[in-house]
Parts: structure tokens; C-alpha cells; sequence
């Protein structure tokens, strides 16, 4: 095998895993502050990516101001969202959890179908198409300003949680509920808000599939690969989303490059779901997740 | 005119015919299936075939989810190794048709087995993900195992015979599909109320009390995976003996959900309530497909709005049992057995 092939398929995962990275952070934001495991993920990114492409091609608005519209659009989701279906839910086993985010799922994939069709549509370019050339390796352009996003985003969500009033009220809902509730903290707002975030998360994530890849009502398919992102990190570590994000992309592209040839292709999709299986034998919290230790 | 309960040892308490009434109503009903073929069409007779099939299923994972408290998101995964099984056992190796349904739930139990390891150590949202990328790969498997599994192109396979008659028709696999239901039913609600019954609700309200009563999780935990594999298998096997053809298409994540849906509307941890879920579940759309007829011929355009709209009534009908009548269709049921048994002083 080439070995300029090994480093350009490496860089092309480190890109992909931004991207895992930031989608992978809209789950982490969730599951931290209100211990949901948003398994509707897929569907907001896809909803998302539609929201933006709608917005460029029907009312040809420019990036940036299509680009708001989804964020803000993501804001309401998860205001909306939270509180009508997942605050019934709070105190309630976690299968029953885990199915309303499944149940949201279906709804919004249903509906996605019925507003816009279920074939492959292209994304409009918007960013410029010339590829990056590192010298020892070539980044392709969707790639590249999708890693861009990622990382962007990825800091301003952190920056956000260090320093902001609500970042901090939502770091305090994470540690104690009991606690923050009585510092004044509107634990009702922040899990709204925690729901807006991972919904933020989620819509930027899909634009930059979107834009990579095409858009179609099936691309949140990714949003279950990226769980494996989360088990690897830790399901509660924003830094293990963010490694996991990188080391997730770079195995699924290696596993494309090396074990793709030899099983007739579909081993790269399904590599992170071997991935998960390994992770939960091994070391089921992960990299950084909060070790719960249960014993008799 | 009955009153109230009054039983005097537990043993009443767990009878499954609880009094005369029930055993009649139930003799009744049986007769009722028994007839049912012939006074129906072949329409209804599909629909009741796929009813058994999707009762065998639902108490399987209910088995392994409502009892046991497992979260399974990979139901289809073993419903596809009973249906692979079955399938290639009659086809490659010329297996009775009766022999490879057991065998494809045993397969199925083996595959339950080893996705049930990582049950050991983790629980909840953990193990809901293992699951979940257990059926991704068993996806995969069902596509890429061409050898065997024929890949997309899928294996068409004969109907069962016995001697030289041949269940062909839905009426014919009616009988099949009763009674391996029944069996199914039979052997599950005698289950729930035997020792291991007991064992699984105890490790699904806390595993660790449990274990401390003396209940090896590691085993029973192991064994609800393999109980409940082993019914998705033999549904599995049934239903694509039932459409000749088998192809990796049926065991997508969809039919998972739709699973998870019978079981969540009908009523976790009870075995009517599968019943009742599956057979609820599976009307749904039979009613959305009737609904979308009329609507067709008045908006020819609107008919192809009938698949996604399926999904958002299931995605509706999950949510909203979820948050308001979240024992499902099972507790509605004794609701109403409770008001006629009080009647007229129910209040």
C-alpha cells in the first residue's frame, strides 16, 4: 500500500472526525445536563441541512443569512421540543426515555418525507471548491470547511460553557440539580436550552454533511454511527466527543481503505458500530465518562 | 355477579385462568380463530398471519425488555437470524420446514447470547447503544455474507408441506402461524409466573437487590437474551416462510422500532399486552392504507404521502402512549375488566 495514501486517507478521517467531533458534542450537551440520550440526533441534523438548503434554493438568500435562519430555527426546535415531550418524560425508566427521542425520530423522518421528497439532492456550492494541498496530502474542499465549522463551533460551544452566565448555570445543572435549583438557577430553562444547543450542534453538523456528501431524508443515519463517538469518549466528556470525534473518523477511514477491498464495500458504514461493541467490552464509560462503579 | 377479588393463597393468585368468566371468554374466543378462516378473506387471513408472527415477536422482546428490563434496540437483528436460518437450513441443506423453525430459534437464542454479553457489565443507555450497533452489523452480515445469505438478491424459499399437502395459501399457513402463536403465548404466560418469571422482574426493578436474593444476574440475564432471541427467531422464521423470500431489506432498524412500539403501546412487562400491541400495531396501517385508498380517489397525488405518514403516526402513537398511558394498552384493558367486574358501583 502507498504511503501517501495511508497519510491523505488519515487527514481526510481527522476531517470527518471534526465533523463526528461536533455531532457528537450536540449528544454530549444533552445527555450532561438533562440525561437524555437524544437518539433523534440524525433527524435534526437532517432536518437541518434541509431547513439551510431550503433557504438557499427557494428563497436564495446568501449563506450567512441561511445559515442564521437554521440556527435560529434549531433554537426553537429545542425550545419547543424539550418541554413538550421530554420534561413528561423526566423521573421515568430509561426505556421509556429512549423511545419518546426514537418515537420524535420517526415523527420528524416522517414528515421530512412528506415536505420534501426522499431523493438525493446536491447541495448548492458555498464554499469556495479549491481543494487544500498540505504538500504531503490534498484536503478536499467540503472536507476542509466542514473540519473549519466543526472546530469554530466546537470553541465557541466551549467558550460558552467556561465563561458565559448560562454556560455556568448549565455546568451547575450537570453537577446537581438540588444544588443549581437553589443557587437560583432555572433548571427548566437550562435543560430548554441545553436541548437548543445539541439542536445547534446538530443542524451545523448536517450542513456540513450536506455540503460534503449531498442531502437526502436517510443522511441522519450518521447521527447513529456518531454514538459511537460518545461511547468511545465517554457519553458526559465534551473532550472525549471531541478525541473520539478524531479517532473515530480516522479508524472509519482505514477500515474503508484496508477491510473495504476485502469484504466488497459497506465495512467502513459499519465500522463504528464494531467499534462500540469493543468499547463496551472493554471500557464501557470511556475515555473520559464518569466511571459509576455498582457492586454487590 | 362478581365482586372485587378474594383469594386465598397465592397459588390462586397466579392462575392464569382466574375464574369461570375468563375461562369462558376465552373458550370463546378460541373457537373464534378456530372459525375465523373461513368466514374471512384472503386479505384478513394476511393480515391475521401477520398478527401471529408480530404477537410471537412483541413477547419476545417484551420477555427480554418488559420483564427483564434490557433494552433491546436490536430486535430485528435476531428476527433476521431466525429468518436466514430457517431459510437457508430449507433451501442449501433440505431441512424440513418443521425442524428448521426450532433450529432457527436456537440459532437465534446463540446469536441473543453473545449480544447479551455486554449485558454483564453494562445497563440502561449502554447497553441500548450495544444493541443497537449489534443490528447494524448483523445488517451488514445479512448484505455482505453473499455466500450464504444470497445478499440483496435475497433466497426464495418453498412452503411448508406435510406429506404432499402444502401450506400454500394464507388460509393453509393460518394453522402454522395459530399454532405456533399459541405455543408461544402458552409457554410465555406460564413463564412470567415460574421462578425465572419472578427472577426477571427482580433484576428489572434493581438488579443489585436481586442479586443480593440470590438471583445469578449473569445467568438469568443471559437467559432472557436467549429466550427472547429465540422467539424473534422463530417469528422471524415463520413470517419469510409466510412471503417465500427473504432479503436483508425486512431487518432494518424500522422494524426494531415498530417492535419497540408494540410493546410500549401495548403494556411493558405483560403478555396481553404484547398481544395487544402487536395486534393494535399491526392494524394501524392496514387502517392508514384503507384511509389513503379514499383519499386517493379523491387526490390521486396524495397517495405516495401514505409511507412517511405511517411513520409519523407511529412516531405519534409511541410518543404520546409514552407520556400519557405509559402501562399502554394492557392497563386500559384492566381498566375496563375493572369497571364491568364493579359495575354498577365502580367509581
Amino acid at each position: 500500500m502507498d504511503f501517501s495514501i495511508l497519510i491523505q486517507v488519515i487527514v481526510a478521517g481527522l476531517a470527518t472526525g471534526g465533523v463526528y467531533g461536533l455531532i457528537a458534542l450536540g449528544f454530549v450537551l444533552i445527555y450532561k445536563a438533562t440525561s437524555v440520550l437524544n437518539l433523534a440526533m440524525g433527524e435534526f441534523m437532517t432536518l437541518g441541512a434541509f431547513i439551510c438548503f431550503t433557504a438557499l434554493t427557494m428563497i436564495h438568500v446568501p449563506f450567512w443569512i441561511a445559515f442564521a435562519i437554521t440556527i435560529v430555527f434549531a433554537i426553537l426546535l429545542g425550545i419547543v421540543i424539550e418541554p413538550l415531550i421530554l420534561r413528561p418524560m423526566i423521573g421515568e425508566p430509561v426505556i421509556s426515555v429512549i423511545m419518546v427521542t426514537i418515537g420524535l425520530g420517526a415523527i420528524l423522518r416522517g414528515l421530512m418525507y412528506m415536505i420534501w421528497d426522499p431523493t438525493y439532492r446536491a447541495f448548492p456550492q458555498i464554499f469556495p471548491p479549491k481543494p487544500l494541498n498540505l504538500g504531503f496530502a490534498v484536503v478536499p474542499s467540503g472536507l476542509l470547511w466542514g473540519f473549519i465549522f466543526a472546530v469554530i463551533t466546537t470553541i465557541v460551544f466551549i467558550f460558552i460553557f467556561k465563561f458565559s452566565r448560562t454556560g455556568v448555570a448549565m455546568r451547575a445543572t450537570a453537577n446537581d440539580q438540588q444544588a443549581a435549583l437553589s443557587m437560583g438557577v432555572s433548571v427548566k430553562r437550562v435543560f430548554a436550552l441545553s436541548w437548543s444547543f445539541g439542536a445547534i450542534a446538530a443542524v451545523i453538523g448536517g450542513i456540513v454533511i450536506g455540503n460534503i456528501s449531498g442531502i437526502n431524508i436517510y443522511m441522519g443515519d450518521v447521527g447513529l454511527a456518531v454514538l459511537s463517538v460518545i461511547i468511545l469518549g465517554g457519553l458526559d466528556s465534551i473532550e472525549g466527543a471531541i478525541l473520539g470525534g478524531f479517532i473515530v473518523g480516522i479508524l472509519q477511514n482505514l477500515t474503508g481503505l484496508y477491510i473495504d477491498p476485502l469484504v466488497g464495500g459497506g465495512a467502513k458504514e459499519v465500522a463504528p458500530f464494531f467499534i462500540v461493541l469493543i468499547i463496551l467490552m472493554i471500557r464501557p464509560y470511556g475515555l473520559f465518562g464518569k466511571v459509576i462503579i455498582e457492586r454487590v | 355477579m362478581r365482586c372485587g377479588d378474594f383469594k386465598e393463597n397465592y397459588i390462586k393468585d397466579e392462575e392464569i385462568f382466574q375464574s369461570r368468566f375468563v375461562k369462558f371468554w376465552l373458550a370463546l374466543f378460541f373457537i373464534f380463530l378456530i372459525v375465523f378462516p373461513f368466514i374471512a378473506n384472503p386479505h384478513m387471513l394476511y393480515i391475521a398471519n401477520m398478527i401471529g408472527f408480530a404477537v410471537i415477536g412483541a413477547i419476545g422482546l417484551n420477555l427480554l425488555t418488559g420483564f427483564t428490563g434490557q433494552i433491546s434496540l436490536g430486535h430485528a437483528a435476531f428476527i433476521g437470524v431466525g429468518a436466514y436460518t430457517s431459510a437457508i437450513l430449507v433451501t442449501k441443506y433440505g431441512i424440513s420446514f418443521w425442524l428448521s423453525i426450532p433450529l432457527a430459534g436456537l440459532v437465534s437464542a446463540l446469536a441473543g447470547l453473545v449480544i447479551g454479553i455486554p449485558s454483564l457489565r453494562v445497563k440502561g443507555l449502554y447497553l441500548c447503544i450495544a444493541t443497537l450497533a449489534a443490528q447494524f452489523i448483523f445488517g451488514f452480515i445479512f448484505v455482505h455474507w453473499e455466500s450464504m445469505t444470497k445478499g440483496i438478491t435475497g433466497i426464495h424459499i418453498p412452503p411448508p408441506s406435510i406429506g404432499s399437502f402444502q401450506f400454500v395459501t394464507e388460509k393453509d399457513f393460518y394453522w402454522v402461524t395459530l399454532f405456533f402463536t399459541a405455543l408461544a403465548v402458552g409457554y410465555a404466560r406460564n413463564l412470567v409466573r415460574s421462578r425465572m418469571g419472578r427472577a426477571f422482574v427482580a433484576i428489572r426493578d434493581r438488579d443489585l437487590a436481586a442479586e443480593i436474593m440470590g438471583i445469578n444476574l449473569f445467568r438469568y440475564k443471559l437467559t432472557a437474551f436467549a429466550i427472547s432471541s429465540f422467539y424473534a427467531g422463530v417469528s422471524g422464521a415463520l413470517w419469510v416462510s409466510f412471503l417465500k423470500v427473504v432479503i436483508p431489506e425486512h431487518f432494518n432498524f424500522m422494524l426494531c422500532i415498530q417492535y419497540l412500539a408494540m410493546i410500549i403501546v401495548g403494556g411493558l412487562g405483560s403478555v396481553i399486552g404484547s398481544i395487544f400491541g402487536a395486534i393494535f400495531m399491526t392494524l394501524v396501517p392496514e387502517i392508514l392504507n384503507v384511509l389513503s385508498d379514499v383519499v386517493k380517489s379523491y387526490a390521486p397525488d396524495m397517495g405516495k404521502l401514505i409511507i412517511p405518514f405511517k411513520q409519523v403516526v407511529f412516531g405519534f402513537l409511541i410518543v404520546s402512549f409514552l407520556i400519557f398511558e405509559p402501562r399502554g394498552l394492557a392497563e386500559i384493558w384492566n381498566r375496563i375488566k375493572k369497571f364491568f367486574t364493579l359495575w354498577p358501583f365502580s367509581y
